[in-house]
């Protein structure tokens, strides 16, 4: 059951935005955040929005593979717009018990929801066309310059990838712990809160203690293959720009400049 | 130079908990492999098999003696990646010794960390997984892949390092028939058309019977050593240390005892049918 679970989705396909390079692919991410966060009103949201329907086109993926995504933080949206909706002081519309809803609280209510949604849609975006070992070579080889600040950066990449390496390893050995365990009378479905919470603790202790061996015969396998950290290493793929990711770039940094002219004029 | 690996009078003791006599793992292993030729190494649980691997590329240093790989004495630091590039080692667990998420990144890890140029690195890989007959699995992940096949890919990940031997610790015990198979047939093959030195540590006597010399170790010693045509039969003092013979060599010795005239050295099942008819 725990198989069915699918972590760092990455949909395989063809189009530019899979060809990009990562690291553009980073780059273009931030660009837009900043677009989002620098957009005031409805011209340049509608600009940014319009960046962000055009990528999704782009990329083939399913708009309902995106608005999937957004279920996981429904509520942080509804709290957000709730909030703004109640709390934006301004020109009276609406007002019952302690509350009064405003002209510019509904606005706001309407942005933000707008601005987190788009957020998260482009995050998304960003991990549905590139695959984890793509995204985190590409991590390592931008945040390289923060060597000379001593930021393990090589360290921390190769974390995350051994991280994506051994999570499918470890689901599959937490079913295996589940149904030996339920084998013998476990039960993980019944009871409250803390008698379940309680249940889990046959789960995780074996896990645990695997997860520890594991790491353990892994670090000899490593050695035993001359790890001997980032220094002097070489890679099957280097990470290498196309005319490609220059012309993408130019263009979002393009509507990034746009939308902070349209924001000045408050628009 | 005919030695890859040459041990003298190697002793090694792991650090024992406290108030505790350190145990003893190794205890004046002279042992000499020489190039080319593929060994099996037998022994109880606990008999210093798999200390003994570790010393042959310098995961684990001599306690007391020497070890050298191809001249290079282990314990020299600076020539660390130089002796681990040329003796690799495949594991017991496959999960265990699996690095990365698609097969060919895998096999580049070995060549990667000693800093071989990118497009040699793509053909060292490419021939790695041709050798072992998954070229087909390059970009498919290894989580998805039956336990030989993963064995596979461990054994190509040694292999794109271009090393003289590899030692492959119990590398067959966690797999099925078919998965000891293939990678049994895999390490033969690479020994015989590559001249790959093969060390082979297993529990299995008739994957001993294959090798040209069988390694016996009990309690940190080396105490039997030679072809295994000589080696595994044996029958009595092998039982004592805690091993079997192979079912052939108990056969013919069940015949024997109730006084058939036939030879204790035949090691395959054909050899061992061939010579059951002649007696009778
Ligand atoms: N990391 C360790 N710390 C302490 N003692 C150890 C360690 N590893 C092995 N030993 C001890 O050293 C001895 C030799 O162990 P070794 O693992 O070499 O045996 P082995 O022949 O490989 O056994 P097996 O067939 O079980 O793999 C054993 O008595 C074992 O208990
Ligand atoms: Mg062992």
């Amino acid at each position: 059951m725990l198989k069915d679970i699918t972590l760092g989705q990455f949909f395989p396909g063809n189009t530019l935005a899979h060809k990009l390079d990562p690291r553009t692919k980073i780059i273009l991410v931030v660009l837009y955040i900043v677009a989002l966060f620098c957009a005031r009103f409805f011209v340049s949201y509608g600009l940014v929005a319009l960046l962000l329907v055009m990528s999704v086109k782009v990329s083939g993926v399913h708009p309902k593979a995106l608005v999937k995504g957004l279920k996981p933080i429904l509520f942080i949206i509804c709290f957000t717009a709730v909030l703004n909706l109640l709390y934006t002081p301004g020109e009276a519309l609406v007002s019952f018990w302690v509350f009064t809803i405003t002209r510019e609280g509904i606005l706001q209510a309407f942005f933000m929801v707008l601005r987190l949604t788009m957020l998260i849609m482009g995050t998304f975006l960003l991990t549905y066309t590139t695959s984890p070992i793509a995204l985190t070579d590409g991590l390592e080889t931008l945040l390289n310059p923060l060597k000379k600040l001593h930021v393990p950066v090589h360290e921390l990449a190769m974390i995350m990838s051994i991280a994506l390496r051994f999570i499918p390893t470890l689901i599959e050995e937490t079913d295996k712990i589940m149904s030996a365990q339920k084998a013998r009378g476990a039960d993980f479905e019944s009871g409250n809160l803390f008698q379940r919470a309680k249940a889990l603790v046959p789960i995780l202790v074996p896990l645990f203690i695997s997860a520890f061996r594991r790491a353990d015969e892994l670090a000899v396998a490593m050695e035993c293959r001359c790890y001997h950290g980032g220094g002097g290493r070489t890679k099957l793929h280097v990470l290498r720009y196309a005319a490609r990711d220059y012309f993408v770039l130019t263009g979002f940094a393009a509507v990034l400049g746009g939308v902070l002219v349209l924001a000045h004029f408050g628009l | 130079m005919t030695d890859i690996i040459r041990t003298e009078n190697l002793t090694f003791a792991y650090p024992a908990d406290e108030g505790q006599q350190p145990h003893t793992a190794l205890d004046g292993v002279d042992l000499t492999i020489e190039r080319g030729s593929f060994v099996a190494v037998l022994g109880h649980n606990g008999s210093g098999k798999s200390t003994l691997a570790k010393h042959m590329n310098a995961v684990l240093l001599p306690g007391g003696g020497k070890v050298y790989v191809d001249g290079m004495d282990t314990s020299n630091e600076d020539l660390l990646l130089e002796v681990r590039s040329r003796v690799g080692m495949v594991f017991q667990n496959p999960d265990n010794q699996i690095v990365a998420n698609v097969v060919e990144e895998d096999v580049a890890f070995g060549p990667e960390n000693l800093g071989v140029p990118t497009a040699e690195i793509r053909q060292r890989v490419d021939s790695a997984l041709k050798a072992v007959g998954m070229e087909a699995f390059m970009l498919h992940a290894p989580h998805h892949l039956s336990g030989g096949q993963k064995q596979r890919v461990a054994i190509a990940g040694v292999i794109a390092m271009e090393p003289q031997c590899i030692v492959l610790d119990e590398s067959t015990a966690m797999l099925d028939p078919l998965g000891r198979r293939e990678v049994l047939d895999t390490v033969r093959r690479l020994n015989r058309e590559k001249g790959i030195t093969i060390v082979l540590i297993t529990h299995h006597m008739d994957e001993a019977a294959m090798a040209g010399r069988v390694v016996v170790m009990d309690n940190g010693k080396v105490v039997m050593d030679g072809p295994p045509r000589e080696i595994l039969v044996r029958m009595e003092e092998l039982r004592a240390i805690g091993l079997d013979v192979p079912h052939t060599v108990e056969l013919l010795h069940g015949l024997r005892e109730d006084g058939f005239d036939v030879p204790l050295d035949a090691m395959s099942i054909q050899e061992c049918a061939a010579a059951i008819c002649e007696a009778l």
